[in-house]
């Protein structure tokens, strides 16, 4: 899937720079929203603000601050940092995701869906990794550790090699394999939408299925019960 | 805390009360009554009851009310082996102990992918920034000042009923449908802000960001943030409660539930969509060509049928209603149908008003129950002419590994001893 061509660059992009400079003395002075800096609700966005909280990455790479790494440089990192939940190779541990491997498993009866069989972006790997992982540790890891450590999840489904130095360029333009594995707009609806039957209508009727036959219900009192 | 001690002093006052009494002699008096008159007829009439007789507890034993301790079955519940851990996980609203379209706020179900963020609203913040004439930021204070709407609207999760697209798994309403809520929505609407903010023209998509730890991000599509998006800051009348997103989250009414941010502290405007983790690697629907739906964000016409249901069982023949709930991400529910012989004859239930877009709507429909094996099903219709599809429907087109958007029709079985489960059928 294509997105629009390439926005401007992160830094300072958009309006900030002009805003900025107009705003930046309002927030020094601490003006909340009133008439005093011409604004009913609100104020002006400092620059240094925005960029605190602007992390987002988009597909097209915009968002991906200056760095470089390669996956050997991440290796370490991913032992100490991940692999508690991902397993030393990225194979999951309990329920923890799967990161590695699963290729061609998307059409069988019981797809794997990794970072290297499912994910269509490299610049989805690097946004969550940074904003959200380790797990409990969130915006821990700095830009060139999240560097490191994606590039090293590449390497564990062999999608880069394990030396190769790769930094935001060439990062983002790095291809997955099910990157056109998706589409849109939604199809949907895509079931039947006629009249239904009312009467002696045409439909099985023989139980093919009991859930109380897996026995996997929680107990209501127990196992699953909130406190 | 507060209402534990309050509770101990309420008691401590009561029994002092009973002490007193006894030690007046009434204790034998009212012993030998209550024996005579148990003798014939029920003792909850013919019985005096401490409630009758004592004082209860006065207005000063709870600053925040709580159900009654004879409700402490009626809960929010989750399933251990589902996920990882619960702090990324789930739980069930148990739709079976509801009554009209409201959930409390306190059984609301529960969706985190980072635990629940417990924020001060003095420190929180909701930036507006990138393609915008002016990139702001607003307080609580400011965007309690702002115009603002109330509305009814369901929330449910993408993967609601998820685990029952290969047959029937899970023995239980609550876990199989419990991933639904509904609450009266107080906040701005978001094409006010969008407005106030001055987006640009080639702005196509909003980025939504919360301010949990796991920086929970959607992007949605502009059209639906000037349609009937809000940013909310109250539930059912109060603070929305911190599970929820407290203080302050979008509602985007109809669509999944994991695009209504919550601890919404951010919103960027781009003309393209972020393809952020929540939108490639889940919820996107898997098919089985190996392709997948992504942004197929409308929760589409689905009922349950919340009573009977294997939580609730039915004691022996007589006259029952059958009662469950309905939704629509695309409008107001036209019609509910329901079976108590598997889909073969249908009568149209009974609609509770009021009825309202994007919400739930309970039904019910009188059933005289003859005993024997019956299959209750019901079928849903909003104003779209969408039906309710079965799950043969379902299947035909996207297979069993789409994880999300199960919305067909639920068989119970009603068995001779009067417990009811969930079968499939074929």
């Amino acid at each position: 899937m294509s997105v629009s061509a390439k926005a401007p660059a992160r830094a300072g992009g958009y309006l900030t720079v002009v805003v900025g400079a107009v705003v930046g003395l309002l927030v020094t002075a601490g003006v909340a929203g009133t008439e005093e800096n011409g604004l009913a609700f609100g104020r002006a966005a400092a620059p240094e603000e925005i960029a605190a909280w602007d992390i987002d990455i988009r597909p097209d790479g915009v968002g991906l601050p200056p760095g470089s790494a390669s996956a050997a440089g991440g290796e370490e990192l991913f032992y100490e940092r991940c692999a508690a939940c991902h397993g030393e190779f990225g194979e999951g541990v309990d329920r923890w995701p799967v990161l590695m491997g699963g290729f061609d498993t998307l059409t069988e009866d019981r797809p794997e869906k990794t970072v290297g069989s499912y994910w269509p972006y490299t610049s989805t790997l690097w946004d969550y990794i940074h904003r959200a992982m380790p797990f409990g540790e969130a915006q821990s890891l700095t830009d060139d550790e999240v560097y490191a450590v994606s590039l090293y999840v590449l390497y564990l489904n062999d999608l880069v090699e394990l030396d190769a130095v790769h930094d935001q360029d060439s990062f983002a333009a790095i291809e997955m394999p099910n990157a056109d594995g998706f589409f849109m707009p939604d199809p949907r609806p895509d079931t039947p939408t006629d009249e239904p039957c009312m009467r002696a209508c045409d439909v099985p009727t023989e139980i093919v299925g009991k859930a109380r036959i897996l026995d996997v219900t929680p107990d209501q009192e127990g196992e699953g019960t909130l406190e | 805390m507060t209402v534990n001690k309050t509770e101990t002093k309420a008691v401590g006052r009561r029994g002092f009360l009973k002490s007193a009494s006894a030690l007046a002699g009434g204790a034998a008096a009212a012993t030998y009554a209550k024996s005579t008159l148990a003798a014939s007829g029920d003792p909850a009439i013919t019985e005096l009851k401490d409630w009758n007789q004592y004082l209860g507890y006065g207005v000063d034993a709870q600053g925040y009310g709580v159900p009654s301790s004879f409700e402490e079955g009626t809960i929010r519940r989750w399933v251990p082996w589902l996920t990882a851990s619960a702090e990324s996980s789930v739980n069930f609203s148990p739709l079976y102990d509801l009554t009209g379209f409201v959930t409390p706020n306190g059984l609301h179900f529960e969706r985190h992918h980072g635990g629940i963020a417990e924020i001060n609203p003095a420190e929180h913040r909701l930036m507006l920034h990138g393609m915008v004439d002016k990139e702001l930021v607003f307080t609580m204070d400011d965007i309690r000042r702002m115009p603002s709407e109330s509305h009814f609207y369901f929330t449910e999760c993408a993967a609601n009923s998820g685990m029952e697209w290969r047959g029937a798994q899970l023995n239980s309403c609550q876990f199989t449908y419990g991933m639904v809520s509904t609450a009266q929505w107080t906040g701005v609407p978001l094409k006010w802000l969008l407005d106030y903010v001055g987006a640009k023209d080639g702005a196509k998509w909003i980025l939504a960001e919360g301010a949990d730890a796991s920086g929970m991000t959607r992007t949605i599509p502009i059209e639906k943030a000037r349609d009937d998006v809000l940013i909310a800051f109250a539930q059912n009348g109060e603070a929305i409660r911190p599970e929820q997103g407290y203080p302050l989250r979008l509602v985007v009414p109809g669509f999944e539930g994991n695009m209504s941010i919550k601890w919404l502290r951010r919103l960027e405007l781009g003309d393209a969509p972020w393809m952020t983790r929540e939108e490639t690697s889940k919820y996107t629907d898997l098919l089985e060509d190996g392709r997948s739906r992504m942004f197929t964000w409308v929760q589409e016409a689905k009922s349950v049928i919340t009573n009977p249901c294997p939580e609730r069982p039915v004691d022996g023949k007589g006259q029952y209603k059958i009662e469950g709930l309905a939704w629509s991400g695309h409008g107001k529910i036209q019609r509910v149908d329901v079976s108590t012989d598997g889909g073969r004859n249908w009568q149209s239930a009974r609609l509770h008003e009021p009825v309202l877009p994007k919400c739930m709507t309970r039904f019910e429909i009188p059933w005289d129950y003859q005993g024997g094996d019956a299959l209750l099903v019901s079928r849903a219709m909003d104003e779209t002419g969408y039906v309710q599809p079965s799950m043969t429907e379902l299947q035909a087109v996207r297979g069993v590994n789409s994880i999300y958007h199960n919305n067909a029709m639920q068989t119970w079985l009603v068995n001779p001893s009067g417990e009811v489960e969930n079968v499939r059928l074929g």
